[in-house]
């Protein structure tokens, strides 16, 4: 009896800065044995060798911000049994999604000197607004641990175990003190996502929310209290907009700064 | 007369989306265009409007490789901008984070990226299957660029403590002493390094470059300094729109640099070297002598060996900060209101070459206007240059043959087309 064929693994990247399937090759002490349990079948970045799908698990990187890019996703989704997207522009459409709230035709004529020569849509979107995902990760970046969690979890056929507490939760494991509310510091700790560690706190500074919002958030909440300790209105929107602007939950949260900014 | 047309449609083991198109009739290469099809991200858009505060963590967005690249060119922007000064063990804390950067992505590029090539592989997957023990040594390599990084940032991408004027904690001596046994331990496995690429086989050719980088006495470079070029050039940073220029192509998402009254020039490993070998950190440099290397390397493949050239150097100078290292008093200097229009720019040295920003700022410190020059746009155009040289010499082969080789000329430089929205696809033209 023949063994059974590994699984293949694929990563595609549409709009991105590379950071998240970078995550795949940051993870040295693992990346050899990860790429003993799959088969590495199309992976630009890291192989010229590339097989045609189906493939078992594909990972996919960016957000969708041209029509050949809205066209790619849905030919992707169809080579793909699971489809799992990595981080903020594959989830919520990234910091590029900053584009959603301005207008593209004069954002082209900032940035090239021949806007006719581009292709761009006006918005740019997560991937699950173009075909069925089957799991987000969140982050910008992604952590590598729950990469490997992922990816372990469709090796054994089971539900990853990925935690959607808020930040805060992750500060009180980590014991750091609360940069809200020992220091007035703003932090988007509480309505957004763990994963990433607590890092910043740990670091005197507030989160970013660069893992999104969690799923309960009470983001008026927050903004009341961003506002006691002394943002205003404006800096609130923009406190909100940065690497999952588009994220529904932040989207409203900026929409609603915005509106008492005027 | 026969035509032949070149196509790599997507080129493999570069950071983001690129192609090559390369056009020849007969014996002579009529284009060679390298092609972006990253899709536009507005960054330069976009920053209008946002707090100067907010520009290294939103331009550290453009890239997940160099991310500190960015963070770094920003706070030297802003500060020059706002006339703050940031020195002394601020300064060198910088130039420690910076070094994990290099230490990474130099090791990224030389095992996983480049070696490859060398030896026959699509990937270093593969390659690890016959040389286990490079492979190995490579990750372990980069993992301490990446530790380096994770002590001073937080994270190995996107760290999160850089800010205009410094840093947000600083850390304690203990803590980067105790990183020193690693670093000992990298050290040991750059000179490794550098021994493995100089046995790898090099075609023998060499490209009359002009090449560019930052340079400052007493240090081989990474921040501050003047722009200087191997034709004589010497200006300040602030200066760098006067003699560069960016043109729009339109097979490229992404915009060309020139040298005004020169044309094409490199950015990169083999420009500093060029510019500062006689800067390096004594094991580097006696290390370079051992590999082969004189005071100017021409040839593009040997670029793996000055990679490996720079990691000894990061390493040695990480040590030297370490041994050196003093807890600031603070983090970071405090910066003063902005009253009035400002504007300031400045370059560092990212890994794969010199990355200019340049800001103006309006009355309250909203950013008015941004300019991001990134190392692979400067290079693009002379890349094309070494592509066409490389299809002359190579008329010979097949499709196959010289589709790989246009595809590994390419990968010389290190491309990273997510930074300058570009992603290679290489297409070849025979008439």
């Amino acid at each position: 009896m023949a063994a059974p064929s590994k699984p293949r693994l694929a990563v595609f990247k549409f709009a991105s800065c590379d950071g998240c399937q970078l995550s795949v090759l940051d993870c040295e002490d693992e990346l050899l044995a990860v790429a003993g349990a799959v088969d590495i079948a199309n992976f630009m970045e890291a192989s010229s060798a590339v097989v045609d799908g189906p493939y078992d698990l594909t990972l996919v990187e960016g957000s969708v911000t041209t029509p050949e890019d809205a066209r790619r996703i849905r030919e992707v989704r169809a080579q793909s049994r699971v489809l799992v997207t990595i981080g903020a522009c594959a989830t919520s459409g990234g910091i590029q999604a900053l584009r959603n709230f301005a207008d593209v035709e004069e954002y082209r004529s900032v940035v090239y000197a021949h806007p006719e020569y581009l292709s761009t849509l006006a918005t740019s979107t997560g991937i699950a607004e173009h075909v069925p995902v089957d799991f987000e990760l969140r982050g910008c970046p992604i952590s590598k641990y729950q990469l490997l969690e992922v990816v372990s979890a469709f090796l054994d056929r089971r539900t990853p175990n990925v935690s959607t507490d808020s930040v805060c939760i992750e500060c009180k494991r980590r014991g750091n003190v609360c940069v809200l509310v020992a220091h007035g510091t703003p932090c988007l700790g509480p309505v957004t996502q763990a994963g990433c560690g607590a890092i910043r706190p740990a670091y005197r500074r507030g989160c970013y929310g660069c893992f999104g919002p969690q799923p309960t958030p009470n983001s008026t909440s927050l903004t009341a209290k961003l506002e006691e300790v002394g943002m205003a209105p404006e800096v609130v929107k923009r406190f909100y907009r940065t690497f999952n602007a588009n994220a529904p939950a932040f989207r409203q949260a900026g929409e609603a700064a915005a509106a008492e900014a005027k | 007369m026969t035509e032949r047309t070149v196509h790599v449609d997507y080129i493999s083991r570069v950071e983001g989306e690129g192609a090559l198109k390369v056009r020849i009739a007969g014996d002579k290469v009529e284009e060679a265009q390298l092609k972006i099809f990253e899709p536009p991200r507005f960054f330069e858009a976009f920053l209008r409007g946002r707090g100067l505060t907010e520009a290294p963590d939103i331009t550290a967005r453009i890239c997940g490789i160099c991310p500190v690249a960015y963070q770094m060119s920003a706070c030297h922007a802003m500060e020059a901008a706002l006339g703050v000064k940031v020195e002394g063990q601020l300064r060198a804390l910088r130039r420690l984070l910076y070094c994990g950067e290099w230490i990474e992505s130099h090791a990224l590029h030389i095992y996983l990226l480049h070696a490859p090539d060398f030896l026959g592989y699509p990937d270093a997957i593969r390659l690890a299957k016959d040389h286990p023990q490079e492979v190995k040594l490579g990750l372990a390599l980069k993992k301490v660029g990446n530790d380096l990084m994770t002590l001073l940032g937080g994270r190995e991408i996107h760290p999160v403590n850089v800010r205009v004027g410094g840093f947000y904690r600083a850390p304690t001596v203990d803590e980067l002493r105790a990183f020193r046994p690693q670093l000992e331990r990298a050290l040991e496995m750059a000179e490794r390094t550098v021994r493995f690429t100089a046995t790898l086989d090099f075609p023998h050719i060499e490209e009359d470059y002009e090449f560019v980088s930052i340079r400052r006495e007493g240090e081989y470079p990474l921040t501050q300094g003047d722009i200087v070029s191997s034709k004589g050039l010497k200006i300040p940073q602030a200066e760098f729109e006067h003699h560069f220029e960016e043109v729009h192509v339109p097979y490229a998402n992404a915009l060309q640099a020139v040298h005004k009254g020169s044309g094409p020039y490199l950015v990169g490993p083999l420009a500093r070297y060029a510019l500062n070998s006689d800067q390096l950190t004594p094991k580097a440099r006696s290390m370079a002598k051992e590999a082969g290397l004189g005071p100017v390397e021409r040839n593009p493949y040997r670029s793996i060996i000055v990679r490996g050239i720079e990691t000894i150097f990061a390493i040695e100078e990480s040590l030297r900060i370490i041994d050196h290292y003093e807890r600031p008093a603070e983090p970071s200097v405090p910066l003063p209101e902005v009253t009035q229009p400002r504007r300031g720019a400045a370059a560092t040295e990212a890994p794969r070459g010199m990355l200019y920003h340049r800001y103006d700022l309006l009355p309250g410190g909203l950013i008015g206007d941004a300019r991001i020059v990134p190392p692979t746009s400067q290079n693009q155009k002379r890349i094309e240059e070494d592509v066409r040289h490389l299809v002359e010499r190579s008329l010979v082969l097949d499709e196959a043959a010289l589709t790989d080789r246009c595809e590994r000329a390419i990968r010389n430089h290190d491309p990273c087309i997510s930074c300058a929205t570009h992603f290679l696809k290489v297409t070849v033209e025979r008439s």
